[in-house]
């Protein structure tokens, strides 16, 4: 997962619909991706648009 | 810290429903703290900040001055095709809050009964042994610490990480939450400073509604709810909206809010051993308007009671804290289910059903009807949904 700093509100609202509770709001947001399964979820939720998958090469 | 490392009771978040969770315990004499992982409580705001004085009065409390920054004496919805319903009730009926200051008083009545606060403090673990919950793991800025309790309340806003935790099911699924966006503005031209404006549409704002709710002067909070599901984001979709209507020419934004708003997945067990969840946390919001400050107050102050009773009986078993499951469900859980329903069926209609409920709502003259409080004319525009509704769909 990509997030862009920058764009993110922390409103948290991504870490409501992880279905696997792989993102975290502390002082800021993280991803643990080893546990994401890409479901695109938090993706879909963000007002901002601030998450992204990593592209794959 | 001055806090200590055993208490009654924990309650992880300071927001409106822990506040009143931790006031309704700290009444009944135990000892009680609250924690939040903000550095400054109510801030970063996540709402509309609309309000009225029913949830308040049911905790014995009364509106203060010094949070409202606008009465508000009715509603101007807008259909899809611009077509205006007046909703004017001839007196104040509600008011917009300022959460900032809101958030702390509350959080300081609590203080007053006898609560314990500390804000910047991260609950980043659950103490569980032999399937009880017995207290958190915490950090203070980057002090790493243990408090034991006898029963947690997870009050910790949608995200609702706590109870997840603790190992309960708390639905994530994103049919049940809309993603939510605002600004606050200043230098907007507001069409009546008392009313709050809702604008309705698929192409406005896909399964939610766009929503202006002045704050006094030329202030408004200007935000966006819409499902979660959705290819083009929240802000998109508000930034159209406000480049395409002429009264924020001269806006200022002075604020940005987002977050997530649990409408619908009302939950029938919310406790477990040691552990209880409530607010937004529990998907304790009105599924139709999303409304939660209210809902987070009164769920509060039955957990409250629930608790300090339990407590006092000696059992925090999930048995002993089951009356919380039960007096919630009958005081307001079978009503936002009801309007889950409508709002599941709402979300769906078309611009032009929209268009065709907005003509009956006015054949009713409903801006003739005057009522009592916010909550009321809130109640009224869920009825008037479902009729629409109902005949639209032919049943
Ligand atoms: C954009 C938007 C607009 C809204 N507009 C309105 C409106 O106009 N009127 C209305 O009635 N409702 C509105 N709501 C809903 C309302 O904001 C919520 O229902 C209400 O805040 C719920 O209160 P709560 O106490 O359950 O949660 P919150 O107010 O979210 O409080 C939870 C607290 O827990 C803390 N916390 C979280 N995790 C941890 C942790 N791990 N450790 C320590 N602390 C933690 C957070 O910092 C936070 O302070 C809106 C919501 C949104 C997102
Ligand atoms: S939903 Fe978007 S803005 Fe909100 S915390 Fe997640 S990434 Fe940041
Ligand atoms: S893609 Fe799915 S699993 Fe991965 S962080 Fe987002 S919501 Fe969680």
């Amino acid at each position: 997962m990509i997030i862009n700093k920058e764009k993110c509100l922390k409103c948290g609202g991504c870490v409501s619909v992880c279905p696997v509770q792989a993102l975290k709001l502390e002082s800021e947001l993280k991803c643990d991706n080893d546990k994401c399964i890409k479901c695109k979820a938090c993706i879909n939720f963000c007002p901002v648009g601030a998450l992204k998958l990593e592209v794959s090469k | 810290m001055i806090i200590k490392d055993e208490y009654d009771v924990v309650v992880v978040g300071a927001g409106p429903a822990g506040s009143s969770t931790a006031l309704a315990i700290a009444r009944s004499g135990l000892d009680v703290l609250i924690v939040d992982r903000n550095q400054e409580l109510g801030c970063p705001k996540r709402c509309g900040e609309g309000f009225g004085d029913y949830a308040l009065n049911q905790i014995g409390l009364k509106r203060n001055e010094k949070w409202v920054d606008q009465y508000i004496n009715g509603a101007l919805l807008y259909a899809p095709n611009g077509k205006k319903i007046v909703m004017d009730y001839g007196k104040d009926v509600g008011y917009i809050i300022d959460r900032k200051k809101f958030d702390k008083w509350l959080a300081l009545e609590a203080c007053k009964a006898g609560a314990q606060i500390q804000t910047k403090t991260i609950v980043d673990g659950i103490i569980k042994e032999s399937d009880f919950v017995k207290g958190i793991h915490a950090k203070f800025l980057s002090e790493h610490f243990d408090i034991r309790a006898k029963v947690v309340v997870a009050a910790d806003g949608a995200e609702s990480t706590i109870a997840k935790k603790a190992g309960m099911k708390i639905p994530s699924s994103p049919n049940f939450f809309d993603s939510g966006f605002q600004y606050e503005m200043a230098g907007i031209d507001l069409e009546d400073k008392k009313k709050l404006e809702f604008y309705f549409g698929q192409k406005i704002a896909p399964g939610g509604y766009i929503w202006i709710f002045p704050k006094g002067e030329d202030r408004a909070n200007v935000g966006i709810g819409i499902s979660a599901e959705n290819s083009r984001t929240a802000k998109a979709y508000l930034d159209k909206f406000i480049k395409t209507n002429r009264k924020f020419e001269k806006g200022s934004i002075i604020e940005v809010n987002g977050g997530a708003i649990p409408l619908g997945g009302v939950m029938h067990d919310m406790v477990m051993n040691g552990l209880l969840v409530v607010g937004d946390a529990a998907h304790q919001i009105n599924p139709l308007h999303g409304g939660g400050l209210a809902e987070s107050i009164i769920a509060g102050k039955i957990a409250g009671t629930v608790i300090s009773d339990a407590i006092a009986k000696n059992d925090v078993s999930r048995r002993g804290l089951s009356n919380y499951n039960r007096i919630w469900w009958k005081e307001r859980g079978n009503k936002l289910k009801n309007l889950e329903k409508a709002k599941t069926l709402f979300e769906k209609l078309s611009d032009r059903q929209l268009n065709t409920l907005a003509n009956e709502l006015d054949k009713k003259k409903i801006e003739e009807i005057t009522s009592g409080n916010l909550s009321k004319l809130m109640k009224l525009i869920s009825k008037l949904a479902i009729v629409g509704i109902k005949e639209k769909l032919g049943f």
